[in-house]
């Protein structure tokens, strides 16, 4: 084309040869490089399944009681053995995964989304925005959350949707603190001034540039969170908050099987804490897999 | 030194705004009941009489300003009001009740420290080592455990098969006398009174919970103690160090091990939270006789005077450990006092 | 005294093996300064890492021999290893802050070495290391002793990382880019005082670095490094005069030097005639009064202290300065990314201070006014291929979209010299050039007036940079921009503009027509900084 065109092809060391095409390319790529993340999808497609499809799978209703057959032990008939009230334990296990998922979704979502908005004000525009926030944000890590989330429920009325908020509201710190502080280092990184140079504005800067590169470590952060969520749900309802007998639900299932455990009474208490303790370790698995997912640096 | 001190009393400052925010958190709290707070305080079989009377005592006619300075006023005068269920005044409850909750979460965290930050060094010194995968798991699993299930399944084992846990109820089995109050610990109490008997009862008591407890402490620390071990290691700092000669004993805990140990301090901060909401689970499982099992039984009761005692006295337990971390912190860090910029 | 003999050091990473240093064999003799210089990625740090034995995990020495005075490097046990590192071998590093314990007094540091080769006791460490720090020149040890990394500056902090390396009299001193992340002047205060130490001391030492100027200037002999293999080694003058490898030749090209000229920094086969350009005698920016005052915590900070200067039609103007004199609080304020406390930004006719610069984006003015940031890596969304980085200002200020945005991208590509296929790809997938190639394109994008450069080819290698710097070039004379040039370097400052602005402490010490300002210079501090610059010996006429 011209003289200035040809200086540059004067052996410049070459850049690591791009394979990736889109985004399912990456994941399938991710997927097979970690074994570990391809183990915690699955772990997460059986969660979802027993959450869509529970209810009309299990072999018994949850609620029936049948007093000829109580505290059965695990059997071919009742994998799980059966309760104090006849009820099946493995039918009510699964049953349960919809109302904790739910809980916990719903409440990781809402704290997502004000964290994110509140944080990211915060962080961009400091000021006296972030001075209110921070302030906020000290007097609610400034107790014991679960112990927090416990006042809040007494206070509002024991119901499943004060456990969604109770919850929220103890985890918006978490997101408010780790969207400010992605903000505020990148705030001034080259990339914003330059969406600035480029006639974008503030808001625009913020929503479009920066936020999106403060999602991989948000996105770990909710992985992890929902874990917590649901211990912290299940928590509430162990010592009598919230979910109320005879709704099936994990903690309140290991709260009444604690009754028996001296007794020897084992599979009532264990098997809702298996199901507990499968769905937040798989949360906690599938925080790492969605990190390496969403960073653009692991795509080579 | 001098600088070091103005940090210190920065840092003392910083604290009266957010217990200020704690006390107004909690008197808004007592102030959302659903309903007329005065008939929840009242209680369920109150009469219209009565619930009047509690409204009165309880300021609730007066403007929300006023019912706040009353509330505080009260508060300075160690005033909670008074159980429901009991009678008690809360404040002697709480008082009576704090040193097991104390006792019980002190053992569970210096146990869980003394596994999980060596546990945590020798990861890191070690990646990919079976130590370092060790420590992974046992991270991963730890935060996946509800501290209800472990105490509940640590109890069908050690109590229920092979016998080797006392019955778990409460601090000392009843064949004991409690040790002599002085600090209310029973373990320094019974060291004190030189009652090497009830020692050993209150320790076997003590055990289970404990490790309950520990078992859900070890991941978050072990998880930090490796990765700051881990970015400690691989700092320019420690290459100079090598590269000078010194002893990879030197090395590891003279540079690294004490670069670590901020880090981890922070994050004990985070655990202590973590410990104090566990630990209500924990009591109510071991029918532990600490304020968490003390709230469980006020929130059955609906015995709000109680519950909102019992979440403040946490909130300031709380704020006070964090203060003493922080404390802790400026006495490693130097460049406390200083801009980081 | 040193032999090194095809020495091999590969890493293991997930990717596989990764051979860092594929034979690699020099000398070092009694007394002699070795140069090892070579760009990113050459394994010239990993070279010395290896002799010394301190490798990162995962390193390796696969094959070869490393011996000093009679004892295998190679074989040597761990144990014989520390007792050689510091006492017989030491090391300097980069980045000196990074390099000493954060939260360990510096005088403590210097003890611990002392102590470790059994050079001092509890009883007389601290008037040992206290020798140790006035050995390196340290004014007032005694005060020094007590403070902590980061109550010093960079320059104190490289001296005290020299005084571990020297305490225990080292008879071979390995310097790892001792120089980069320090001022001009500072570097070259460093440089005084190793040399100087060494000469004392009649030690041998090793030179890394990245800069073949430093190292002729400093060294007896240099090798040239390239992807972990020796190139060429010769005496620093010859190798300037008549360098034999191609790479070696083009390295030497590329080092800024005194007479050479711009075009000159590029391989002979490729230069081309600088192409013609107008400067118009209207001033297209003025600079009036312009002062920046920030609230500090201990009273204001006066970062701009009253400034002015002028831009005309055409002219490329060089502000040059250390870290910290204001300029780049100065480049931000011409941009329009900062509002001056006072002041007048005169832009075609228009005060643009008078505009706030968080509505600046919606202005009209925002077009003409544009920035080439420092660090390409930073300045590009990390989300954003090189197409979507490009289309930005497109998008946002002239409004295209569709077919005219994707046509106009590829003209801008192909303008900056960036190939077309390379438009889809992410920042990390492009080399330190072509990242910088996408930040160039995307600040021309919408055919501003003016451009600010702020120090766009510091982070790049030296080959890399006459490319970049060609380019502006080209850019400038096609499409009659004017530039504001950035920079801590004279030199490379000398090659690319008319006008030089010499600023110190936010204030301006001196400014006028390039030539004038670098052959006399007018004020002490601008002749300082002259003064510290390497001088590269010349070169042979190609």
């Amino acid at each position: 084309m011209n003289t200035m065109t040809e200086i540059p092809t004067v052996a410049e060391p070459q850049a690591p040869p791009a394979k990736s095409k889109g985004a399912l390319d990456h994941v399938i790529y991710v997927l097979k490089d970690n074994p570990v993340t391809l183990l915690a999808f699955a772990m997460f497609a059986v969660l979802m399944a027993a959450a869509v499809l529970g209810p009309a799978l299990v072999p018994y209703d949850p609620l029936a009681t049948n007093a000829s057959e109580a505290l059965q032990p695990p059997s071919a008939a009742h994998w799980f053995g059966t309760d104090n009230l006849g009820r099946d334990v493995f039918s009510r296990a699964i049953v349960a995964t919809r109302l904790d998922l739910l809980i916990s979704v719903a409440a990781v979502a809402l704290s997502f989304v004000i964290g994110s908005v509140l944080g990211a004000a915060a962080g961009y525009w400091g000021g006296w925005l972030d001075v209110a926030l921070s302030r906020v944000l000290d007097t609610i890590m400034a107790f014991p959350l679960f112990v927090l989330a416990m006042g809040i429920v007494a206070a509002m009325g024991n119901t499943i949707e004060n456990i969604v908020y109770a919850t929220a509201i103890i985890n918006v710190p978490f997101y408010a603190r780790l969207v400010r502080a992605e903000v505020n280092i990148r705030r001034e990184a080259g990339f914003a001034l330059a969406a600035k140079l480029a006639g974008n504005t503030d808001v625009r800067v913020l929503a479009m540039h920066i936020f999106p590169n403060a999602l991989p470590p948000m996105m770990v952060q909710v992985s992890l969170n929902l874990g917590w969520a649901i211990l912290n749900a299940a928590g509430l309802s162990f010592i009598g908050l919230g979910v109320r007998p005879p709704t099936a639900e994990w903690g309140i299932m290991v709260a009444e099987g604690a009754n028996f455990i001296v007794s020897g009474e084992w599979w009532l208490a264990i098997f809702p804490g298996l199901c507990l303790m499968f769905a937040v370790f798989t949360f906690n698995l599938l925080g790492d897999g969605l990190r390496d997912m969403v960073d653009p640096r692991r795509r080579t | 030194m001098n600088r070091r001190l103005r940090a210190v009393l920065a840092r003392l400052a910083q604290a009266l705004p957010v217990i200020l925010g704690v006390v107004l958190v909690s008197f808004l709290l007592t102030r959302a009941l659903p309903g007329d707070p005065a008939a929840y305080f009242a209680g369920d079989a109150a009469d219209a009489a009565s619930i009047e009377e509690t409204r009165v005592k309880l300021g609730l006619d007066r403007s929300m300003p006023e019912q706040f300075g009353l509330y505080v006023l009260q508060l300075a005068q160690g005033d909670l009001g008074q159980s429901l269920t009991t009678g008690q005044p809360v404040v002697e409850e709480l008082a009576r009740r704090l040193p097991a909750s104390l006792e019980l979460t002190l053992v569970a965290l210096l146990v869980s420290c003394g596994i999980a930050v060596p546990l945590g060094v020798l990861a890191a010194t070690r990646p990919g080592s079976w130590v370092d995968h060790a420590c992974r798991l046992l991270v991963t699993a730890g935060v996946s455990l509800p501290t209800f299930f472990t105490g509940v399944a640590l109890i069908y084992v050690f109590y229920y098969l092979t016998g080797w846990a006392p019955s778990p109820l409460g601090r000392l089995d009843f064949i004991y006398l409690e040790p002599p109050s002085v600090t209310g610990f029973f373990l320094i109490d019974a060291a004190l009174a030189g009652d090497a008997e009830t020692w050993f009862a209150a320790l076997r008591q003590l055990i289970l919970p404990a490790a309950t407890l520990a078992l859900f402490t070890l991941a978050p620390i072990a998880r930090m103690t490796r990765a700051a071990m881990l970015s400690a290691l691989s700092s320019d700092y420690i290459r100079t160090a090598r590269a000078a000669g010194l002893t990879s004993r030197k090395i590891l805990f003279g540079y690294a091990f004490r670069n670590a140990l901020l880090p981890v301090v922070t994050t004990l901060g985070m655990v202590f939270s973590f410990t104090l909401g566990a630990n209500v689970l924990v009591e109510k499982v071991f029918a532990w006789p600490g304020i968490g099992s003390y709230a469980v039984e006020a929130l059955v009761a609906s015995d709000y005077a109680a519950v909102q005692g019992f979440v403040l006295c946490m909130a300031l337990l709380f704020v006070a450990l964090n203060l003493l971390i922080d404390l802790a912190y400026s006495m490693i860090d130097p460049r406390i006092g200083f801009d980081s910029k | 005294m040193l032999t090194i003999k095809d020495l091999a050091v590969s890493f293991r990473t997930r990717r596989g093996e990764v051979n860092a240093v594929r034979g690699v064999s020099f000398e070092v003799a009694e007394g002699e300064t070795l140069g090892i210089v070579g760009e990113s990625g050459s394994g010239k740090s990993v070279t010395s890492y290896a002799l010394m034995r301190i490798l990162d995990a995962g390193g390796r020495i696969k094959a070869g021999e490393a011996v000093y005075s009679g004892v295998d490097l190679k074989r040597a046990s761990e144990r014989e290893m520390q007792g050689l590192r510091g006492r017989e071998i030491s090391m300097i590093f980069q980045n000196p802050r990074a390099a000493l314990n954060p939260i360990r007094k510096v005088g403590h540091q210097i003890e611990d070495v002392l102590r470790r080769h059994a050079r001092a006791d509890a009883q007389n460490a601290r008037a040992k290391a206290i020798e140790a720090m006035e050995a390196v020149k340290i004014r007032d040890a005694e005060a020094r002793y007590d403070a902590y990394p980061f109550e010093l500056s960079g320059g104190m902090c490289q001296r005290i990382v020299c005084a571990i390396a020297l305490a225990c009299d080292p008879k071979l001193l390995i310097m790892d880019e001792p120089t980069t992340g320090l001022d001009i002047t500072t570097q070259k205060a460093v440089m005084e005082l190793v040399t100087e130490l060494i000469r004392e001391r009649s030690m041998s030492s090793i030179l890394i670095t990245h800069d073949l100027g430093l190292a002729a200037q400093y060294c007896d002999r240099i090798v040239v490094m390239k992807d972990g293999a020796i190139v060429e080694a010769g005496d620093p003058v010859r190798l300037f005069a008549r360098p034999g490898h191609p790479y070696t030749r083009k390295l030497v090209d590329a080092t800024p030097r005194e007479g050479a000229s711009i075009r000159e920094l590029l391989p002979a086969e490729v230069r081309t005639p600088e192409p013609p350009r107008r400067i118009s005698d209207e001033a297209l920016l003025s600079v009036r009064d312009l002062v920046k005052t920030y609230a500090g915590k201990s009273g204001p900070v006066h970062a701009v202290k009253g400034v002015s200067f002028d831009v005309k039609a055409g002219q490329s103007v060089g502000l040059v300065g250390e870290s910290g004199c204001g300029k780049s609080t100065t480049s931000s304020m011409v941009v329009r990314l900062l509002d001056p406390t006072s002041g007048q930004i005169l832009f075609a006719g228009e005060d643009l201070a008078k505009r706030p610069s968080a509505g600046f984006a919606r202005d009209p003015m925002r077009a003409k006014i544009q920035m080439v940031f420092q660090d390409a890596t930073d300045s590009l969304n990390p989300r954003h291929t090189s197409r979507q980085t490009i289309a930005e200002p497109l998008r946002a200020m002239a409004g295209l979209r569709g077919r005219a945005r994707a046509e106009r991208i590829e003209e801008l590509a192909d303008l900056v010299g960036l190939p077309r296929p390379l438009l889809d790809r992410f920042p990390h997938q492009l080399s330190g050039g072509q990242k910088a190639r996408v930040g160039i394109a995307r600040a021309i994008a919408v055919n501003p007036d003016f451009l600010v450069l702020d120090e766009p080819t510091a982070a790049l290698d030296v080959s890399i940079q006459a490319i970049v710097l060609n380019l502006l070039v080209d850019l400038r004379a096609r499409l009659g921009m004017s530039y504001l040039f950035v920079s801590h370097d004279l030199h490379v400052v000398r090659l690319l503009c008319d006008h030089v602005v010499v600023m110190k402490g936010g204030e301006i010490v001196e400014q006028g027509p390039t030539e004038q300002v670098m052959t006399a210079p007018a004020d002490p501090y601008t002749a300082e900084l002259l003064e510290a610059a390497p001088k590269p010996p010349a070169r042979d006429a190609a």
